[in-house]
């Protein structure tokens, strides 16, 4: 094994095709050197950044090309740049979320392995944008390996003029420091995320304030996911025309997808935005189809905390708008398949038991309301539910819904909702026939 | 002592990098979970030290965050994933074969203090599913086979 993770990526297409540019060299077992990395044209958008552009400028270029964060909200990179409040006396922060916790998601975790310093070239990118000297990279506890990558290649980043003091001669100095987490998913909100880089518990902030405006050590600070910045350096490079063209009209660009559960060929997959679900599912290239070529009963396509696609759903575009119009989002980009063998109030059991184990607690909806909903799922998942628990579980879930700090409530109900929704009969025959129309129980091969 | 020189070392030199000293509670617990295997209060004490802030708020912190075990737990702590993209490909499964193998349920730690067994949330291996973390490592794409081999390379090492 040549990697740390043996995980399967379209490496070789993204060698060869100019439009995909995060995936280029994750096979080469060299690429997270600095040695490498600058051969492969490393830090050439740092250096020119540096030298001819303005911090105006990037944000500009940033927002021009349509890069929209890839953490989950879809946020466009520039325009939050372009927040932070230009006459602020106090210091600006940039926080690279590597949290990387949503159920389904394993993106970032290989281009931190794999490719470190495109991540740190994208971070100094936008740390100049706005103005911050001090930037963090907030990685889940968990990854030691991607924590140790990370700490060699600030290193050799330190050791070769790209981060320090008066980088490449131009007067601006930048740190870097690499933060590691203790295993809570809701650290990777960020305003939560921000608490537990100040050492406290990670609970969620009220918003207003914003980060951008108030945030790390209460000053102007930036949060952005880890593919979101790879990307910058190659804006820089190419241009916002290019990136731009890339994708669709409104989601610009390429993004990771993590394909995983019953699919041939799991595995994470750079493709531009608006390529089709079905094809990433079922081409040979990619997903390959179902294991044993069962019949697809859903999808859940942004993470654990997106709705559900059934089959009929899922000739689509992977793209922000195509997946809000089946009442869905695109999310993380973590399409989770499973076949017809599976049983919809198993899956969902095992979603609200994620969520209830992680929420923070600080607001009774979803601290009470994720334990009620995990207590019914669970009994009607053993056979015990009654009359009336899936009218009870709609309450809830809407009692939850938009009536919580942070997004983490609305995240635990949506899933439920769409399952419901679709999936009603199903749980109709459980609550009267006291059983699952499938056992969900698979062996590991 | 519980804390080696080399961990106190990479702590005091974390707590200097932050703006704040109390910034650097998280990784600190992070290095001695990694050298130590669990922390307690003896620990916390340490760490104090070594990082200069006050024992209380990085016993509060810690209380939060769920990957440091609080007690000793067995020489290898294997922690499989049960959250649903390991779950399709037969995490619960895996779960029942380390059971059976190592003798002992779920939560518990085998007579000879080698194994701990535990279920965690999802630890961003989905698409090499089913997998399992072993002390800092990751094992995917996991067969009964490759279980078998990895627990008798561990019981040589141990
Ligand atoms: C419960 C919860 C968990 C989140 N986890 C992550 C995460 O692991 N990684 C991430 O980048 N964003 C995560 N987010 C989104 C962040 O709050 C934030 O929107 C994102 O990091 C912004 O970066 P982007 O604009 O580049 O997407 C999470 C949000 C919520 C509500
Ligand atoms: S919604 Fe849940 S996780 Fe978010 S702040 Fe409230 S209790 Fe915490």
């Amino acid at each position: 094994m040549s990697f740390y993770s043996p995980v399967r990526t379209n490496a070789a297409e993204a060698a060869s095709d100019e439009k995909l540019h995060l995936f280029t060299y994750v096979e080469d077992p060299e690429q997270h050197t600095v040695k490498r990395y600058e051969e492969h044209g490393g830090y050439t958008a740092w250096k020119k950044v540096l030298a001819d552009m303005k911090p105006e400028e990037v944000i500009e270029k940033v927002k021009n090309s349509g890069l929209r964060g890839r953490g989950g909200a879809g946020f466009p990179t520039g325009v939050k740049w372009g927040f932070v409040p230009k006459d602020s006396p106090k210091p600006r922060y940039l926080c690279c979320n590597a949290d990387e916790s949503e159920p389904g998601t394993c993106k970032d975790r290989v281009l931190m392995e794999r490719d470190p310093h495109g991540v740190i070239e994208g971070m100094a990118i936008g740390s100049y944008a706005i103005g911050c000297h001090l930037m963090f990279i907030y990685i889940r506890g968990e990854f030691g390996h991607c924590i140790d990558r990370m700490e060699q290649a600030r290193k050799e980043a330190y050791e070769a003029g790209h981060l320090g003091k008066n980088i490449y001669g131009s007067g601006y100095d930048l740190d870097l420091i690499i933060h590691t987490g203790g295993g809570a998913y809701i650290c990777g909100e960020e305003t939560a995320l921000l608490n537990s880089l100040e050492g406290e518990k990670g609970l969620s902030r009220i918003r207003p304030p914003f980060p951008a405006v108030e945030g790390l050590y209460a000053s102007p600070t930036i949060v952005n996911n880890v593919e979101s910045l790879a990307a910058v350096p190659h804006i820089i490079n190419r241009g916002a025309e290019w990136y731009k063209k890339l994708g669709t009209e409104k989601s610009a660009g390429t993004k990771i997808f993590s394909l995983s559960g019953h699919v041939k060929q799991p595995g994470n997959y750079e493709v531009e935005l608006g390529f089709s679900l079905k094809k990433l599912i079922y081409d040979e290239h990619y997903g390959g189809g179902i294991l044993g070529d069962k019949k697809l009963k859903g999808v859940i396509p942004g993470g654990a905390s997106t709705p559900f696609l059934t089959p009929d759903m899922i000739d689509i575009g992977l793209d922000y708008e195509s997946l809000v119009e089946q009442s869905s989002m695109l999310g993380s980009g973590a399409i989770i398949v499973f076949h017809e063998d599976t049983c919809i109030v198993w899956v969902i059991l095992k979603l609200i038991h994620f969520f209830r184990h992680e929420s923070c607690g600080k607001c009774t909806p979803c601290r009470e309301g994720t334990g009620w909903l995990e207590q019914i799922i669970r009994r009607i998942e053993a056979g015990e539910g009654r009359k009336g628990d899936l009218e009870t579980i709609e309450d809830l879930c809407g009692n939850i819904l938009g009536r919580t700090i942070c997004p983490l409530g609305d995240a635990a109900v949506m899933p439920i909702q769409s399952a419901l929704r679709l999936y009603r009969e199903e749980w109709e025959y459980h609550i009267e026939n006291k059983k699952c129309q499938v056992k969900s129980h698979y062996p590991f091969k | 002592m519980i804390l080696s020189e080399a961990s106190v070392k990479l702590m005091a030199e974390k707590a200097e990098q932050y703006p704040r000293r109390k910034s650097a509670i998280l990784p600190a617990l992070t290095i001695a979970y990694r050298q130590v295997g669990y922390l307690d209060d003896a620990v916390y004490k340490e760490i104090s030290r070594a990082i200069k802030v006050p024992y209380v708020e990085i016993a509060e912190a810690a209380t939060f965050y769920t990957m440091f075990p609080k007690k000793p737990v067995g020489k290898y702590l294997i922690q499989v994933c049960h959250n649903i993209s390991c779950a399709l490909m037969g995490a619960d499964s895996l779960i029942e074969y380390l059971e059976e193998k190592l003798g002992i349920e779920k939560g518990e730690t085998t007579p000879d203090k080698l194994f701990t067994l535990i279920s965690v949330e999802c630890l961003g291996s989905c698409a090499t599913a089913p997998m399992m973390q072993i002390n800092q490592d990751f094992y995917e794409n996991l067969t009964p086979e490759k279980v078998d081999q990895i627990l008798d390379e561990l019981r040589a090492k141990a």
